[in-house]
């Protein structure tokens, strides 16, 4: 395993506690009735492209089990481990995008796109599903039509609000050797 | 929002057990309960669990409302499963024995009545672990606790940052939300799916950077204190096994191994008295 | 004797920026000083402190040339480990430094790394925890301290280590006045106690010259402009000439037509001696010069009475206070972190509700407002820009709240180009955010307020961590905008501040009104300034040190010389 650089144990940390706060607190009233849409993928698949897959598994992982214990409904180890896949996914995805240069093109918004799209379909189309077949031995047919709403709703989420973070993040990052003082 | 994990600090035996401990017994209970449904076992389980909390001193009280949330929850998957899959039960124990009918499609069936049992038994067996595990054991011994199981110590560290900034970055999120209110941005109903989301990004854009602004920080400031420097480090919160720790292990580990020989020795997971 | 930390025709440019950041630096230190490093932001002061705290060149990435050594040591052959044995560094950002769940943890956190075993660690951390005064606190969260205790705590985790030298960046950026006075006297006893090295970044040199410093080594643009005694540099033009704020005993006598020099120990107020002439002159210059206008009697804006609020965890922040803002003033709440001032613009804004108590705005009830409502009318500016800008052009950050107001595109377009010439952000207009300053982003966040139009403009802390020159350009800023009739609360704890724009001060402390008057009134009242953990202006000790018996009327009449002057 590559050696972990103190930066990227933070990145975890925060990017843990920042898939925290946005899964547990922060819900946005979807269009069901009773039921809200969480934003914290569209976090996760930033923080991903930035930081790596190492840490894009660790966020996930440690962020979604974190939220599972503070809800105290069990830790869905299946849907753990599919949040930990989709950050790790994502890392290996998005590992041509240099945000940290500063750039963000339409081609890395593109790229960033098509990989959120087929990481969620792998991760709540067959990672999380099958997982709960093989722990909980849950019917099929429930397990999959869980996937694909948990799905959609998360690649929505990701398009609007991971796409607005890697041009938001880019932008605010000075191109190399660009600066001059100004007075 | 200091305490979100719910710990509830009282002298008990429970609480005088190690967190690595405590974590090692909630896992081999967990992947216990996961791997059968040998309703024997798992009828054994919740009962043993309840006198845990017993012995905890952590009292019903104390975890009211988390049990009220998971209720709900169970209730509804429950409901669920029965929805998509009123035959399931059948499937698995392959006999039909049809007890009444409410439509065509929705049978209710002894099989189906019998996993639905089982289901719950699960959720039974494993929900008051967790919340003994949350309840009993201290945030700032987790880290420690999880390099004691094996964990390296670097990642040991990540978890205890994340559990050291929820705090603050909750604190943040709530004033940067409020201040963007005040300029009129709305998550409410009343705009459209699109709309919205663009919303909350107005909130989290200033979150997540100066986020990226706090990690730089945060870095510089554990490697000035040489964090990263050896293979290995010590904790200050770190406690030693007692005989107590040991044997709590070693029960919670032959669970398991019960677990997997029983399956092994049905052929199958599931149990079935009118087989 | 050698010096222990050596700088040789030192040059380092940052691979990010097109010019080095540090040129040519010759400086040495010797072992047992106390140095001041002081500068306007950008004059390399920080970068100066990564080079010798290690941090450059082993996490910042550049190119350097000329040599650096610590003790004998050249730091390039070194590691970022081997010098965070021999400099222990105390970062500005307190939470940031705060890595443990406790306090406890977070003292014990560099020996932990060095595997130290559990049984030292115990009585390591507690005993630095008692020098330090935190040893009651040991199991406590970040969250319960407040900014001094957490100071505190940082500083004994870097102690711990038994450290040789001590650098302290910016170390009383986030404090209020009289803990920063705390801080600065325990910086000076562990000097002593442990006859360590001591190093300061700061640019509030009045606040740090508060206990002796050796040497003071004044930066611009990279370079070291001078290398001097803070007499030396009290009795010099330097201060003026490189925008750093003099202290206000020393621009009084300036006004008074006192000379400052080397001989008369003018680095603090308490070691300076005037002669019978210095003093004539002060009073002379005191008896001549006029009182300053009184306080506007304009009509009232924002009535606030009798408002009491506690949080859900029962703590009280607020017990019955009465505010009335009115037309056209500057008004300034004071008081330490903790004494409700937040919690008080909270209220205004409709963050929270009271639990007692009116709030009325030109007498209509605001309590049946939404906080959107209210905002247009109350504008609020939070402390830290970055906090609030969301997008990435400064036309659309600006405009913002215009469009979710449904307001339509040409009046958008209008209103927000004449903010952005008031701001003097308009040839900027198309730029990204990221590209402005600090002090500009600033600006674009109160321009996105002002688009609102409102009549009252809060900010929390506005010129936290600003050098002099960001300090005088936003706030002559604020003032050029109450000019134009907007009323400006700040809420703050910065005492030049208020001493030099604001008429009235209301004093807070634990949720109660201490106070409510003039600010000379506030800051020579050393019975108020004790419990609302203010700090004496250095003027009050002056009237004394001259025998003026009128230390209020003092100040009053040096605010009005001083307003003169500056205007």
């Amino acid at each position: 395993m590559k050696k972990f650089s103190v930066k990227t144990i933070v990145a975890i940390g925060i990017g843990a506690a920042l898939f925290f706060v946005c899964g547990r607190f922060i819900a946005i009233p979807s269009p069901v009735p009773n039921t809200s849409i969480t934003i914290q993928y569209g976090v996760l698949g930033f923080m991903s492209a930035v930081f790596g897959p190492v840490a894009g598994l660790l966020i996930g992982l440690i962020g979604h089990a974190l939220i599972d214990a503070s809800w105290g409904w069990g830790v869905w180890w299946s849907w753990v481990i599919a949040s930990g896949v989709f950050g790790f996914l994502m890392g290996l995805a998005c590992k041509k995008i240099n945000l940290d240069d500063g750039i963000c093109s339409k081609k890395d918004i593109a790229r960033f796109n098509i990989s959120q799209l087929i990481c969620h379909i792998v991760c709540w189309g067959a990672v999380a599903p099958v997982l709960d077949i093989l722990i909980y031995q849950e019917p099929v047919e429930k397990l999959f039509a869980q996937g694909l709403v948990a799905g959609i709703s998360n690649a929505v989420t990701t398009a609007v609000i991971g796409t607005l973070l890697c041009i938001a993040y880019a932008k605010a990052k000075p191109q190399k050797g660009s600066l001059t003082k100004e007075e | 929002m200091i305490n979100i994990f719910n710990y509830i600090e009282r002298q008990s035996p429970i609480h005088r057990l190690t967190g690595a401990t405590k974590l090692v017994c909630f896992l081999l209970w967990s992947f216990a309960s996961m791997v059968t449904y040998d309703t024997r076992i798992l009828a054994v389980l919740p009962v043993a669990a309840v006198i845990l909390f017993g012995v905890s001193k952590i009292r019903l009280k104390d975890v009211k409302f988390i049990l009220s949330v998971t209720a709900v929850f169970m209730v509804l998957n429950n409901l669920l499963v029965f929805l998509f899959s009123p035959m399931h039960g059948c499937e698995i124990y392959g006999s039909v024995t049809e007890l009444f009918r409410i439509s065509a499609r929705y049978v209710v069936t002894r099989e189906q009545l019998w996993y639905h049992l089982n289901l719950v038994l699960k959720y039974l067996a494993q929900i008051p672990m967790l919340l003994l595990f949350v309840t009993t054991t201290d945030p700032s011994e987790f880290a420690a606790s999880l390099n004691k199981i094996g964990v390296n110590y670097k990642i040991a560290y990540s978890v205890a940052l994340a559990l050291r900034y929820i705090p603050d970055i909750q604190r943040e999120y709530h004033d940067i939300s409020l201040s963007q209110q005040a300029r009129g941005i709305e998550m409410s109903k009343k705009e459209s799916l699109v709309k919205r989301l663009k919303a909350a990004s107005a909130i989290l854009i200033p979150l997540i950077l100066s986020s990226m602004d706090r990690i730089e920080i945060i870095s510089n400031a554990m490697e000035l204190r040489g964090f990263g420097k050896g293979k290995k480090r010590s904790w200050y919160m770190a406690r030693p096994f007692t005989p107590a720790d040991i044997l709590s292990m070693i029960i919670c580990g032959l669970l398991l191994v019960l677990a997997i020989i029983d399956t092994a020795k049905m052929g199958t997971r599931f149990w079935y008295p009118w087989a | 004797m050698d010096p222990i930390i050596k700088f040789h025709n030192f040059t380092w440019k940052y691979n990010a920026q097109a010019e080095p950041t540090l040129h040519d630096i010759n400086l040495e230190i010797f072992e047992g000083e106390k140095v001041l490093i002081c500068g306007p932001s950008g004059c390399g002061k920080s970068t100066l402190a990564h080079c010798i705290n290690g941090l450059i060149p082993f996490s910042y990435k550049g190119e350097s040339s000329g040599s650096l050594t610590i003790f004998g040591k050249e730091t390039k052959a070194l590691s970022i480990f081997d010098m965070s044995k021999m400099v222990g560094t105390v970062l500005q950002d307190s939470d940031g430094q705060f890595v443990g769940l406790t306090v406890a943890e977070d003292i014990a956190f560099a020996l932990e790394n060095d595997c130290v075993p559990q049984k030292e660690l115990f009585e390591r951390v507690a005993k630095v925890a008692g020098e330090v005064s935190v040893g009651e606190h040991l199991h406590h969260a970040p969250t319960e301290l407040s900014g001094g205790q957490k100071q505190r705590v940082s500083l004994a985790g870097v102690m711990v280590d038994d450290v040789p030298v001590l650098l302290f960046d910016e170390p009383l950026a986030n404090l209020d006045p009289a803990t920063g006075k705390q801080a600065i006297e325990l910086i000076d006893e562990i000097k002593r106690t442990r006859n360590a090295t001591v190093i300061i970044i700061e640019h509030r040199l009045e606040d740090v010259l508060w206990r002796d410093v050796d040497r003071v080594i004044l930066m611009q643009d990279g370079r070291i402009a001078a290398d001097v005694t803070p007499d030396e540099l009290l009795s010099s033009d330097l201060l003026k000439t490189y925008g750093i704020r003099e202290p206000l005993y020393i621009t009084a006598l300036k006004y008074a037509g006192v000379e400052i020099l080397p001989e008369k120990a003018p680095h603090s107020i308490r070691s300076i001696n005037l002669s019978d002439d210095d003093v004539n002159a002060v009073k002379n210059w005191y008896f001549k010069a006029s009182e300053g206008a009184a306080p506007g009697n304009g009509e009232i804006l924002l009535n606030a009475e009798h408002i009491s609020f506690a949080y859900d965890n029962g703590r009280k922040a607020l017990d019955d206070v009465s505010v009335a803002v009115r037309k056209g003033e500057m008004l300034a709440i004071v008081g330490r972190n903790g004494a409700g001032k937040s919690t008080f613009s909270k209220l205004v804004c409709g963050f929270e509700r009271p639990r007692n108590g009116s709030l009325l705005f030109k007498g209509q009830d605001l309590m049946k407002l939404s906080i959107k409502e209210r905002a247009d009318s109350i504008g609020y500016v939070m402390q830290n820009p970055n906090q609030m800008i969301s997008q990435v052009m400064i036309a659309d950050e600006v405009a913002l709240g215009l469009k979710t107001r449904g307001v339509p595109e040409e009046e958008i377009t209008r209103r927000v180009e004449d903010t952005l010439k008031i701001c003097g952000l308009y040839p900027f207009r198309k730029w990204p955010v990221s590209a402005l300053s600090y002090g500009q982003k600033k600006r674009v966040t109160i321009a996105s307020i002002l688009v609102l139009d409102p009549e009252i403009i809060i900010l929390d802390e506005p010129t936290a961590g600003q050098d002099f020159r960001h300090y005088t350009e936003i706030m002559e800023f604020l003032r050029e905008i109450n000019r134009r009739g907007i009323t400006v609360v700040m809420i703050t704890h910065d005492m030049h501040l208020m001493l030099e724009y604001c008429d009235r001060a209301v004093v807070l402390s634990d949720g109660r009104k201490l106070a409510d008057a003039h600010c000379a009134a506030v800051l020579t009242d050393p019975d108020l300034i004790e419990r609302a953990s203010l700090k004496l202006t250095s003027l009050y000790d002056l009237a004394h040190l001259c025998g003026i018996e009128d230390a209020e009327g003092f100040v009053r009449c040096f605010i009005a010389c001083d307003r003169e002057v500056r205007a």
